[in-house]
């Protein structure tokens, strides 16, 4: 514009009108609440019938919770103190706590034992869990197997100490002869592993003390949440290389070792678990030797490995088969044989894809745990269900204690399930 | 990997039986089946010895002898003299029941979350989240014990029920809840009956009939007819009318208080309706995840291209999304429902008389026979999981994208 032209206006503004505030009701808090609450009539509908659901349910809920009481001995103690007013009575929770934990029958002097495995379970899962940390930590995980069979089982010291001996002559032997080829380097490495081990059982017994340092525990007096966990961590550790090796078997070119493989899967997926226990407490010890006396736990881990390791090896197949074809292509024309194309390309980016599906299958089997007090076993279900419920002082105190087996479920599951959500997260590598 | 090398000239030689790829994998083969011969073996030998150590044989004679035990929820005839096979097969009718009763449940609970996951209203979003969340990662076994201890503990004995001021009264005057079981009213087929019933499946042939000329007429001419109001009419007018007509044929057969317990009706066990409802609950929270999945996973470029060839929102729905959703979400579905199957196995742990509970539970107890039954224990489950996986692959065959 011209300086003139300037002049000859009265008024020009230079700069713009401030944008005036929106309506207060297409703002803040009022805007969202209008959208995402009482946008049209059936979503306010909606919002009314959740809200008095809600309503419902907390009024119910919170009363009891906040007049629950935590210090009595029996529930007609909690009955006095209440006075017909509602309130839970906690206090089975404090009197039955170690009960719920540790099983009714693991000496009570020794509960520390369980709870530092359990905290060492923390440090030895972390380098696995999580990739930022050092490497280094990798071998405290190697050696917690060894450290929490010695913790929870005691007894003598070497028998975990000629496993690891076993397990390290035969690492030894593989890492020997891997580099002239892996069949000599794998079988090997097992045979090793046997030799010691077989050594041992004769070396054992006469090492052995009289009073070891740490008391023995056997096996059935394990119980509680313990036995939820120590089942559910040991299954899913243990399943997981023979969910692999089944999962390899399955998509072998060797007819022979494909049906095997495709039978055992079959046959596990179409069975409920509990059918399984049932073998695993009523058949199968005729199937072995009778002086060979396994016990319930061994026997139960057998059984729930078999049909984790097959629920695996269906979730890793789908990660194998959701690699492209090139890279089998790309490997083989790279002259690696098989051991070396599965070990160093295949597995790798196949294990990777099958992360969430295997997760959801260690969540499902740590719930399928509490199928074992069906067959007679105290884990935390079987101990409310049985010796808690049963005492006459307890006898009636239904809600406090499934809701806290229920909390404890949730908490872990639901935990993994957000770990496993974020590690997808994190290994995302794909383009988008 | 089967790679060809060079062709070896010359003679056999042993090492090629471990470093000529012709020849390894039939070695491998050869070694695996030894090994699984050797295993069978030693597991066969030590049955046959130990069963002859216990003075035990294999044999099914035991199922044709009396059972000797009573079962409370019975579909077909059965007391405590019947045979142990027929023990087996109430058990499997209960089974089928309970399955059958939480499938359909399921697909109610699931299907109505999953939707509702998916609304624009942020609380109903939320509780759907914190239901799907609550009950995906506590055991269904806890939930199973919970609801039959809200069957038990919680609802009335019968006698609270007598009295001039009773402390519960009947829902609707009809419905009994009592911490023996749910009586509701059952149905009384009066001469007449029949005939409300043929009609009934008539009118549901004539609803297919309709909706199957609508869809021609629409395809030949293009005339759009209603099709909710006249289904919904023909759904319900002619059998009320024949009903009605007939001087109402068909009765109720209301519960009623007798003594100490109630009697008529049909009564709907406790350990029934457990199992059922977790079930449900349980697998209601997965299918809402599908369902959730099965929408999500149709492109909103699938749903504008609909609006944009003018479309209604609800004929988007039912001709653009669901179709395509459907394929998505039905193969998960059953295997849930497969699940739901296997999982009702937990009906031992309420004291439902299920196939596990009747096989492999009293009559497995009561004869000793372990082996056998739960061997016919794992043949049930294994034909019933077989069967469903051929239905699944045949779905998926009908369905599967055709491409090319």
């Amino acid at each position: 514009m011209s300086d003139t032209h300037a002049e000859s206006v009265a008024f020009v503004r230079t700069e713009p009108v401030p944008s005036a505030p929106p309506p207060f009701q297409a703002t803040g808090p009022v805007k969202w609440i209008r959208e995402n609450l009482f946008a049209n009539v059936p979503n306010t509908i909606l919002t009314l019938v959740a809200l008095y659901a809600i309503y419902v349910v907390l009024s119910a809920i919170l009363p009891w919770i906040v007049n629950g009481i935590w210090n009595t001995d029996s529930l007609a103690e909690c009955r006095e103190i209440l006075q017909g007013a509602t309130g839970a009575c906690f206090s089975v929770l404090t009197e039955r706590w170690h009960q719920l934990l540790f099983g009714f029958t693991y000496p009570s002097e020794l509960y520390w034992r369980p709870t530092l495995a359990f905290v060492l379970l923390f440090f030895a899962a972390a380098p696995v869990l999580f990739f930022d940390l050092p490497r280094k930590l990798l071998i405290f995980t190697a050696l917690y197997p060894f450290i929490a069979y010695y913790l929870i089982w005691g007894g003598t010291i070497w028998v975990p100490i000629f496993a690891l001996l076993g397990f390290a002559g035969g690492y030894l032997t593989y890492a020997r002869f891997v580099t002239q080829s892996f069949a000599k380097g794998f079988f090997g490495g097992i045979a090793a592993a046997f030799l010691i081990w077989t050594l041992a059982g004769y070396i054992t017994p006469l090492l052995a003390a009289e009073n070891p340092a740490m008391a023995a525990v056997p096996s059935r007096d394990m119980g509680g949440f313990m036995l939820n966990m120590m089942l559910g961590v040991i299954c899913v550790s243990l399943s997981l290389p023979i969910g692999i090796a089944l999962a390899l078997g399955r998509q072998s070119s060797m007819p022979l070792i494909k049906l095997v493989c495709v039978v055992f899967i079959e046959f596990v997926r179409g069975v409920p678990l509990i059918t399984l226990l049932f073998v695993a407490s009523v058949v199968l010890a005729y199937f072995f030797p009778p002086e060979a006396s396994i016990d319930l736990i061994l026997r139960v881990i057998i059984m729930i490995t078999m049909f984790s390791s097959a629920y695996i090896a269906e979730v890793i197949r789908g990660g194998l088969a959701a690699l492209p074809k090139g890279q089998y292509e790309a490997a083989d024309s790279l002259g690696l044989d098989y051991p070396q194309a599965m070990r160093l390309i295949i597995l790798p980016q196949a294990l990777k894809i099958s992360i969430p599906g295997i997760v959801n299958v260690a969540v499902g089997l740590f719930k399928d745990t509490t199928l074992v007090s069906v067959i007679s076993m105290f884990d935390l279900v079987g101990m409310i269900r049985g010796p808690i419920l049963a005492s006459t002082e307890w006898n009636g105190v239904y809600w406090e204690l499934f809701m806290f087996a229920a909390l404890l479920f949730f908490v872990v599951c639901y935990g993994i399930s957000q770990y496993s959500q974020w590690l997808e997260r994190r290994l995302a590598t794909d383009h988008r | 990997m089967t790679s060809i090398s060079d062709p070896q000239q010359g003679s056999f030689r042993l090492s090629m039986l471990l470093n000529d790829t012709r020849y390894r994998s039939l070695t491998f083969q050869a070694i695996a089946l030894f090994l699984l011969i050797v295993a069978f073996a030693y597991l066969g030998n030590n049955l046959v010895s130990n069963l002859r150590a216990a003075g035990l044989n294999i044999s099914f004679d035991f199922l044709w002898s009396p059972a000797g035990y009573d079962i409370n929820q019975r579909l077909i005839e059965y007391d405590s003299q019947s045979t142990n096979a027929r023990a087996a097969l109430v058990g499997i009718l209960n089974t089928l029941l309970v399955a059958f009763l939480a499938c359909v449940t399921a697909t109610v609970f699931g299907v109505i979350a999953g939707v509702l996951r998916l609304s624009n209203n942020w609380l109903v979003r939320k509780l759907m989240s914190f239901y799907v969340e609550i009950f995906r990662n506590i055991p269904v076994l806890i939930w199973i014990i919970i609801i039959f201890t809200i069957m038990t503990a919680v609802l009335p004995a019968p006698s609270a029920f007598r009295g001039e001021n009773p402390s519960s009264s009947m829902f609707l005057d009809s419905v009994a809840f009592t911490n023996r079981g749910i009586y509701v009213p059952a149905p009384v087929w009066g001469p007449g009956s029949g005939i409300v019933a043929v009609t009934f499946l008539a009118s549901i042939v004539g609803i297919f009939a309709y909706r199957r000329y609508a869809t021609k007429l629409l395809y030949d001419t293009g005339k759009l007819l209603p099709v909710l109001w006249p289904s919904l009419a023909l759904l319900f007018v002619p059998t009320l009318v024949v009903f009605f007509a007939l001087g109402q044929p068909i009765g109720l057969d209301i519960p009623e208080l007798k003594g100490f317990n109630f009697s008529g009706g049909i009564k709907v066990g406790g350990p029934l309706i457990a199992l059922w409802f977790a079930l449900a609950i349980y697998t209601g929270a997965f299918i809402a995840e599908n369902v959730r999945a099965g929408i999500l996973s149709v492109s909103k470029g699938q749903t504008e291209a609909a609006s944009a060839l003018g479309l209604r929102p609800r004929r988007v729905m039912n001709l653009v999304v669901l179709p395509q959703a459907l394929r998505v979400i039905i193969p998960p579905l059953i295997s849930h429902y497969l699940n739901i199957t296997k999982n009702s196995s937990l009906a031992i742990a309420v004291g439902y008389a299920d196939v596990t509970a009747t096989l492999g539970g009293i009559t497995l107890n009561q004869t000793g026979r372990a082996i056998e039954c739960v061997l016919l224990l794992m043949l049930f489950y294994l034909a019933i999981s077989l069967s469903i996986s051929a239905v699944m692959n045949v779905y998926n065959n009908a369905t599967k994208l055709k491409e090319r």
